[in-house]
């Protein structure tokens, strides 16, 4: 049983690389069993994002369905006037090719973002735009540099401005080294609450992105319940089958 | 000790002796082998009566089989083999399909699962020398199914054009054009196009879905065919067939049919929880099952920072990063497939199984597993220069572990052992100089102890104390209960 | 430790592992079964459909497709609703007793409102589209033809409730769809009438 022992401990490495990024990236908890936070990130994925980003994989029946929704709570906060039925997709009305043209690479769809960057990633990026005069939009992202998307959130969380400090280098140099942001006009809402926001719109990526979770997990249990009934009865039989023998 | 058949037991739960069900039995074995087969094969059938956990891994492989083409079947009714809608369909099952994410979920994992499996199955052959005379062609046709097996998964994980999937076959198949003269050629004819594309994903879906799970299913037949031959090897490696009784039935054995259908049952169960736990809970596993790279559709023009394939081809990717020039990587590379294959001619030790083989050989095994498993966890990291050393120097164990085994197949005089270990540390300390790097001097230094230790333990210390490899007597009949 | 076997508890074992076994696989066949009912998308597309009825002219038809399926309104003029009665006799099904049509369109116009009439264009013998022969005594179709549709490819006829003559291939009345009026101009086909 060495043998295991040592090949458990060595699979547990993988886990532990998983490395920080610094400063920059933050951890979130989301959570997609609080139907209220995936309801108010839905409206504001719809109001802010939807313009350029589609979820083109999401359909609003389903969303209705999972998120506790009537058609008429659909068709008025999330769904685009005209045309949209409630088994359509969520597709952004920007055309692909003009997006491209504005922005120099259309703006990707969102629904698997959060499996494919991760729900820390979304989090801290849209934390992290800052002002910044020499873009064609007037903001930069820390989180993705020099990223074609403007601040969309600005009304809500304000202008902000990163602050840096200077550490040791492992060359011995001075490097400048993101600390902090520090806000410089403030938005419509408070930190916290502004926190709240960006929290609502990962946590309702994290729902798109894998619509089935929470049935998932639900219906393990069941069925590795049964299969633990089962194996009683196996193993009982096995041993009944087997008593003869020694 | 009274043998124990199949007649010992109770009747079987239906009577098929008499009535018109036995009727139908009579009817159909007059034209068709069935009732002969079913004796011959499962009934009377006489396996060792010691078999433990590891040799659940059979019938567990046999079932991931099941699974991989039950659920692809239902996956290939609502896939769309196009670069255009391939990555759509995907999620349409994930979404729209009923029960789809399940099915999906189930065929991901299950390929995880099947090489985990397969990978302890194999394991337990080494330990046990089922490898060893008889037994040669059963496990050549094993390294068959494991080679056809690697190229299955390789072709399946290109269908969902993932950003992983592009680009992890455009890097392997890549390879075959370090191949001189023909290299070139042979990889635009595998891709059928210059570049991989919806033509190549086209025919790798031909190949994943009809033609490699047809060449699965038949080596597995003959892998069946050729254990039942021979009979099975057991924890002790000896053959229950050398002691048999009057009526010709091992005294060692039982009948397949019922105690190990039972026994195997039973251990189905447990896994099948096992891997409900996971299709449940950890479908993706932390991005090792399904990497997060392959949740962005592919895209010719923008490579991914890091490019890997799946964990379970980790040792075999290690092997060849671990050598800068490309041609030399893949012959490398294949040569560590092909130890595999050779395995029954390198180890000709009579003694079986490592329990009666002495401590040391006991270590070398256990070196060996750790040894794959190393190089596995390196295999899906980024490349970086630590890396690269250390897989090669773990390479080289991995190497080391098949000459190793070849030295301990007879009894080696000290002279002989030091011989060796001189031979083996020049070699790889020449390999050393040609590959040098100024650079590199601490690192490489240092890295030296890993082929140096390993070669001072398993070639010197046996030269010196000779008990350290001596076997134990190896018993008569087997015994159950307690060891490993 | 006792080495009889205890036949009865092996027996009973043996029969309590097989039926969990069997609930078992009942229960894991029920996922791969399922899925191959129509998936999400499936019932998306084949979700209901509104045509635009208001600048129908009397003997006009207005051509949709719903599920796939060609599917028409057809303004068929009072005298045409009138004449209905008349041809009870030459009839398969003049009282329309199969079940080709909603509840509410079980009457002798076979639709909600007299004068339009929705109905999809598959003729009941094997699957062609008719064609739309308003025309009374059109010598395409006879001498004494009242008016309907007509199927070119084995030559059923059916009257303009869609109702089929004796004496041709086809077996049944053309289905009648559930529909509703969503206003006077629009006419959902797809949806039941009295469904929310």
């Amino acid at each position: 049983m060495k043998k295991l022992a040592c090949i458990a401990l060595l699979a547990l490495l993988p886990l532990a690389a998983q490395a920080e990024e610094g400063g920059v990236i933050q951890h979130v908890n989301t959570d997609i069993s609080n139907t209220a936070s995936l309801q108010r990130g839905a409206k504001y994925f719809a109001n802010y994002c939807m313009g350029c980003h589609s979820a083109q994989y999401v359909r609003y029946n389903r969303l209705g369905a999972d998120l506790g929704l009537t058609d008429t709570q659909l068709e008025s906060y999330l769904m685009p006037t005209g045309g949209a039925k409630p088994f359509d997709t969520m597709v952004s009305a920007m055309p692909p090719a003009d997006a491209e043209k504005w922005f120099g690479r259309a703006p990707p769809d969102l629904t698997l973002e959060a499996r494919s960057r991760g729900t820390d990633w979304i989090y801290s990026y849209l934390k992290s735009f800052y002002a910044d005069p020499k873009t064609a939009t007037g903001a930069n992202n820390l989180v993705l540099p020099n990223a074609a998307m403007p601040d969309v959130l600005w009304e809500l969380q304000g202008v902000q401005q990163p602050v840096y400090r200077s550490e040791k280098g492992e060359d011995g140099s001075d490097r400048q080294v993101f600390d902090h942001f520090e806000q410089v006009s403030p938005g419509k809402l408070t930190p916290a609450q502004f926190d709240q926001v960006a929290y609502d719109i990962t946590n309702f990526l994290s729902y798109t992105a894998e619509p089935i979770q929470l049935e998932r997990r639900a219906l393990g249990l069941k069925v590795i319940g049964f299969l633990i009934l089962f194996f009683l009865f196996a193993f009982m039989l096995k041993r009944e089958m087997w008593k003869k023998l020694h | 000790m009274a043998k124990i058949t199949s007649e010992d037991n109770d009747r079987d739960l239906i009577d098929v002796t008499g009535g018109w069900l036995g009727g139908l039995r009579d009817w159909i074995d007059e034209r068709f082998p069935m009732t002969e087969f079913w004796e011959k094969h499962v009934s009377q059938y006489y396996a060792p009566k010691n078999f433990n956990v590891w040799y659940f891994f059979g019938s567990i492989a046999l079932l991931m089989l099941a699974n991989q083409i039950v659920t692809g079947i239902f996956l290939a009714m609502n896939y769309k083999p196009d670069a255009t809608q391939a990555f759509a369909s995907v999620e349409y099952i994930m979404r729209d399909v009923n029960w789809g994410w399940l099915i999906r979920y189930m065929h991901s994992v299950g390929a995880s699962m099947f090489f985990l499996v397969v990978y302890l199955h194999m394991f337990r052959g080494v330990m046990y020398g089922s490898y060893k005379k008889p037994r040669e062609l059963l496990w050549i046709f094993g390294a068959l199914i494991y080679l056809t097996l690697m190229a299955e998964a390789f072709m399946g994980y290109l269908l969902p054009w993932g950003q992983m999937s592009y680009w992890g076959a455009q890097v392997i198949i890549s390879l075959f054009g370090a191949i001189p003269g023909i290299g070139e050629g042979l990889s635009t004819w595998i891709r059928g196009d210059f570049t991989i594309s919806d033509i190549t994903l086209n025919r790798f879906f031909a190949l994943h879905v009809v033609a490699v799970p047809l060449v699965l299913i038949g080596l597995v037949v003959f892998h069946l065919i050729a254990l039942h031959e021979v009979g099975s090897n057991n924890p002790d490696g000896i053959e229950i067939k050398a002691k048999k009784d009057k009526d010709g039935i091992p005294l060692d054995g039982i009948p397949f049919h019922p105690y190990y259908t039972i026994k195997d049952l039973v251990g189905v169960t447990v896994f099948a929880a096992v891997f409900a736990g996971v299709v449940f809970f950890a479908p993706a596993m932390n991005g090792i099952f399904l990497e997060p790279a392959n949740f962005e559709p592919a895209n010719a023009l923008k490579t991914p920072d890091d490019i890997h394939p799946l964990w379970y081809f980790g040792p075999f990717y290690a092997i060849l990063r671990s050598i800068p020039d490309k041609l030399t990587g893949v012959v490398t590379m294949g040569g560590a497939i092909l130890m595999l294959f050779l395995l029954p001619w390198l180890d000709t030790n009579p003694v079986k199984s490592l329990r009666y083989r002495g401590l040391l050989y006991r270590r070398l095994v256990i070196v060996f597993g750790l040894t794959f498993f190393v190089l596995g966890y390196i295999g899906m990291q980024a490349a970086s220069p630590v890396y690269a050393q250390i897989g090669q120097r773990f390479a080289e164990l991995y190497f080391l572990f098949f000459l190793t085994s070849w030295l301990y197949s007879r009894p080696r005089s000290r002279n002989y052992l030091v011989l060796t270990f001189v031979i083996v540390m020049g070699a790889i300390s020449v390999l050393d100089v040609i590959g040098w790097d100024p650079s590199e001097v601490q690192l490489k230094l240092y890295s030296w102890l890993i082929p140096g230790v390993y070669c001072a333990v398993f070639m010197l210390l046996p030269a010196f104390f000779p008990r350290l490899n001596q076997p134990e007597a190896v018993p008569e009949r087997v015994t159950v209960g307690g060891g490993h | 430790m006792s080495d009889e076997i205890d036949q009865s508890r092996r027996h009973f074992l043996t029969v309590a592992t097989v039926v969990v076994g069997a609930v078992g696989t009942v229960m894991a066949a029920v996922p791969f079964v399922s899925s191959m009912e129509p998936s999400a998308r499936a019932k998306a597309l084949g979700g209901p459909v509104d045509i635009d009825v208001s600048k129908i002219e009397p003997g006009g038809q207005v051509k949709a497709k719903w599920r796939g399926k060609p599917t028409w309104v057809v303004q068929r003029g009072a005298d045409a609703v009138a004449g209905l009665k008349k041809i009870d006799g030459r009839l398969r099904d003049p009282d329309s007793k199969e079940d080709q049509q909603p509840k509410y369109c079980k009457n002798e116009y076979r639709s909600i409102k007299p004068e339009l009439f929705v109905v999809v264009g598959i003729c009941t013998h094997l699957g062609c589209s008719p064609l739309y022969k308003p025309q009374p005594n059109d010598p395409e179709v006879s001498m004494d033809w009242p008016g309907g549709f007509f199927c070119p490819c084995h030559g059923s006829k059916y009257d303009l409730a869609g109702r089929v003559f004796k004496g041709v291939p086809a077996p049944l009345n053309l289905q009648v769809p559930p529909y509703k009026f969503v206003s006077d101009a629009v006419i959902r086909v797809g949806e039941d009438q009295g469904a929310a």
